[in-house]
């Protein structure tokens, strides 16, 4: 990848509180709150905006096409241009970035949602495996990442007290987060749900939105005081069968994060999309970083892990941190599919490359 | 600043069938990126990133069908990103792509759309009401028909103007090998006794369900240059959205078609798209489609696309011919439906369309559309590289 020709940042960042159910709520109505947060922090309009994107997925909707009802909630009149990915936010925001790229538009807005609680997501996320060999046999998400945590555990990287610990700072830190599902306290390790990984080492199930503003060059100085600069975003697929994958590393996070630029100088902040507490043993390690980095001071995934938004909540917390003065080069992380299968990565600062 | 421009220098796709028994999903995707690797005489090292789009994954029964796919199409260690934007998800999928390469992020990228509807049922895909929304419109066929009876109102359209467009449309499919319906034996009277289904849409002027797949090889200025055969240059593309239902849409003409053929006539420096465009293929699923977009596209004056129609001028000898493939109505992969106009317009201008090649085509329009008429995408190619 080469370097980006054209200095964008994230304005603007709004997230709801993520919740365990949402029943008297639809998904246009979780997400107009969301929408007219980072739209009123900027002062922009709906018709002002320059280019949207959204990421959902229709198997937690229930039903096809359900990104279209999300767009009657953004209010697409007159006529909007606009794209919808079938993945997470995240890369939602990195299609919006290429947008941005292009010189077509200066303005970008991204949103995601996803409603977990209406059906069980464990069995919902079998439906992402080989549709003829694996599929079939409803191996949940717990499960296959039990697979990935026990062969972290033989590999001599990670132990069960040291998985404990990870969950217990994710639940601390989430403790300044008023959005997070589960907040602080003393957090019971639980009992196990598929051996080794127990409650504590698995993300709440809860319904959540998020929505970003990017813009470019002296756009988004007028309509930010500190704008979070995107120094780099890379995304990398791996094989889809576990059979053919080295479960204990991510090279595709790596590879990621090398084309981002997340390796040229050192981060304070990573915001890391780990749903389980093993993954973040994983990605700490592919991601090479040290303890001096601030890992998930949202709480991550762990805290709140609403389904389809959650990649695009860490760029979103990893550049709040920066409008708020608290980093100034951060890493934002998101996945999908079955143990880390893609990863996207992107690099915060708090100043613009101004190389241009 | 100033954008990299973007060609089209490889294309393929499957023959196109009611099913594909013999192949998975994944080998169906392979066939065609193959096929396009092998038009453009590259291999899978020379491709940078992979951009995948396809209709909702109800309609294989799988969820986020990328991921399963990253290692038929060669994706392993690369970027892989899946559009999903209704009907129009095709032309979409090719845009995003494009801009891949437009903002100099990848130099060289696959892009390919799908659908493989036997693997499930369609009709029960799009059957999974919410509650307070309007049961099922009985099919696609439902929705739209009233639209058409509009058209019919407001223009004063004759009756026989559909049979026309799936007459010369089935037609045409029989000059495409890879087009799914070759009825060899139509005849317009054969179209005209076809069953009603939605009136005023008959048997004969619907879309077939398809499987199938369409590949295309983007790249920038560089690898146009060691393109083997002639690129097809993108001079526009765009995408609009509007929403589904509300009191002011026109359903007949809407809005976000009109502004997007006007942003992709902006940007190609298209003033009068009649004279201009060689020959255009567009996205109609339902023969009436035809006189409606030739307004909406502005090739016609409102109220005047079906006499373009009636007179011939879309035929493949005509002045502006449409649906040079046999369009929709002989091909429809949901998902991949669009990105076939959009491959089909490149075809076109690379010379490369075999029996069903117009002479002469320099500039060639692909369009989609998708949802309630409220997605579209649209791009213009040409034989020779943008000046603007």
């Amino acid at each position: 990848m080469r370097p980006p020709i054209r200095d964008i940042a994230v304005v603007a960042f709004g997230q709801t509180d993520h919740r365990r159910t949402t029943d008297e709520q639809s998904e246009v109505e979780m997400l107009m709150p969301v929408l007219h947060q980072v739209l009123d922090a900027t002062g922009l309009r709906t018709s002002d905006i320059g280019f949207t994107c959204s990421g959902s997925s229709d198997y937690l909707a229930g039903r096809a096409f359900s990104f279209t009802m999300a767009l009657d909630g953004v209010g697409a009149w007159p006529p909007i241009s606009e794209s919808h990915v079938e993945m997470d936010g995240a890369w939602a925001l990195y299609e919006a970035w290429t947008k941005l790229l292009t010189g077509e538009a200066d303005t970008a807005l991204v949103y995601a949602y996803g409603k977990s609680s209406p059906g069980s997501v464990r069995d919902v996320l079998t439906r992402q495996l080989d549709p003829y060999y694996v599929a079939p046999l409803w191996p949940d998400s717990v499960a296959l990442a039990a697979l990935q945590a026990r062969a972290l555990i033989d590999a001599g990287d990670t132990d069960e007290p040291a998985l404990a610990g990870v969950a217990a700072r994710s639940r601390r830190s989430a403790e300044s987060n008023p959005h997070a599902q589960l907040r602080g306290g003393d957090v019971p390790h639980g009992d196990y749900i598929v051996h080794p990984l127990r409650t504590g080492d698995c993300p709440p199930i809860g319904d959540g939105a998020a929505a970003v503003i990017l813009a470019a060059g002296d756009r988004a100085r007028e309509l930010c005081e500190r704008p979070a600069w995107i120094r780099g975003v890379d995304h990398r697929i791996e094989a889809h069968s576990l059979g053919v994958r080295d479960l204990t590393d991510s090279p595709s996070a790596r590879l990621a994060a090398e084309n981002a630029g997340a390796f040229e100088r050192p981060v304070d902040t990573a915001e890391l999309h780990a749903p389980f507490t093993s993954q973040e043993v994983v990605l700490r390690k592919a991601l090479r970083l040290g303890d001096d980095v601030r890992v998930n001071p949202s709480g991550g995934a762990l805290a709140a892990n609403p389904v389809m938004a959650a990649g695009l909540i860490r760029i979103g917390e990893a550049a709040a941190r920066i409008h708020r003065g608290e980093s100034r080069r951060a890493l934002a992380h998101a996945t999908s599919g079955p143990c880390l299968q893609q990863n996207l990565v992107a690099v915060l600062e708090d100043s613009a490359q101004e190389t241009r | 600043m100033h954008k990299e421009p973007v060609a089209v220098v490889g294309i393929g796709q499957t023959k196109h069938v009611a099913a594909r028994r013999d192949v998975s999903l994944a080998g169906l995707v392979r066939e065609a990126a193959q096929r396009a690797l092998h038009d453009a005489e590259l291999t899978w090292g020379d491709i940078d990133a992979v951009v995948i789009g396809k209709a909702p994954d109800f309609f294989e029964g799988v969820m986020m069908p990328e991921l399963y796919l990253a290692d038929a199409l060669g994706a392993v260690g690369k970027p892989m990103l899946r559009v999903h934007t209704a009907g129009s998800v095709g032309g979409s999928t090719a845009l995003v792509a494009t801009n891949l390469i437009a903002g100099r992020v990848h130099g060289t990228v696959l892009t390919l759309a799908f659908e493989k509807q036997s693997e499930s049922n369609a009709m029960w895909g799009l059957s999974l009401p919410i509650p307070f929304q309007q049961p099922l419109l009985a099919g696609a066929g439902g929705f739209f028909a009233p639209h058409v009876r509009a058209y019919m109102r407001r223009t004063g359209a004759p009756d026989g103007v559909g049979s026309l467009v799936a007459y010369k449309d089935r037609r045409n499919a029989l000059k495409n090998p890879y087009a799914h319906l070759h009825e060899h034996d139509i005849t317009l009277e054969k179209v005209q006794a076809s069953p009603m289904l939605w009136d005023p849409i008959r048997y004969s002027e619907t879309c077939p369900s398809s499987d199938g797949a369409c590949a295309m090889i983007l790249t920038d200025r560089a690898g146009a240059a060691r393109s083997p055969k002639p690129p097809a240059w993108l001079l526009g593309g765009a995408m609009r959205s509007e929403p589904t239902l509300f009191a002011g849409k026109d359903f007949v003409s809407p809005q976000a078609g009109k502004d997007c053929a006007a942003d992709v006539y902006r940007q190609a420096g298209i003033t009068d798209p009649r004279r201009q465009i060689d020959a255009v293929e567009m996205y109609v699923p339902f023969s009436w489609y035809e006189p409606m977009w030739l307004e909406n596209l502005g090739f016609a004056d409102e109220g005047e696309g079906w006499k373009l129609t009636e007179s011939g001028v879309t035929e493949l000898d005509g002045d502006l011919p449409v649906n040079m493939s046999g369009g929709v109505l002989s091909t429809n992969p949901i998902g991949a439906s669009g990105m076939i106009r959009f491959a089909e317009a490149a075809l076109q201008v690379r010379g490369q369309a075999g029996e069903h090649q117009v002479d002469g085509a320099r500039r060639v329009l692909g369009h989609a559309y998708g949802g309630g008429s409220q997605f579209f995408s649209m791009w213009l190619v040409g034989a020779e590289p943008p000046t603007r």
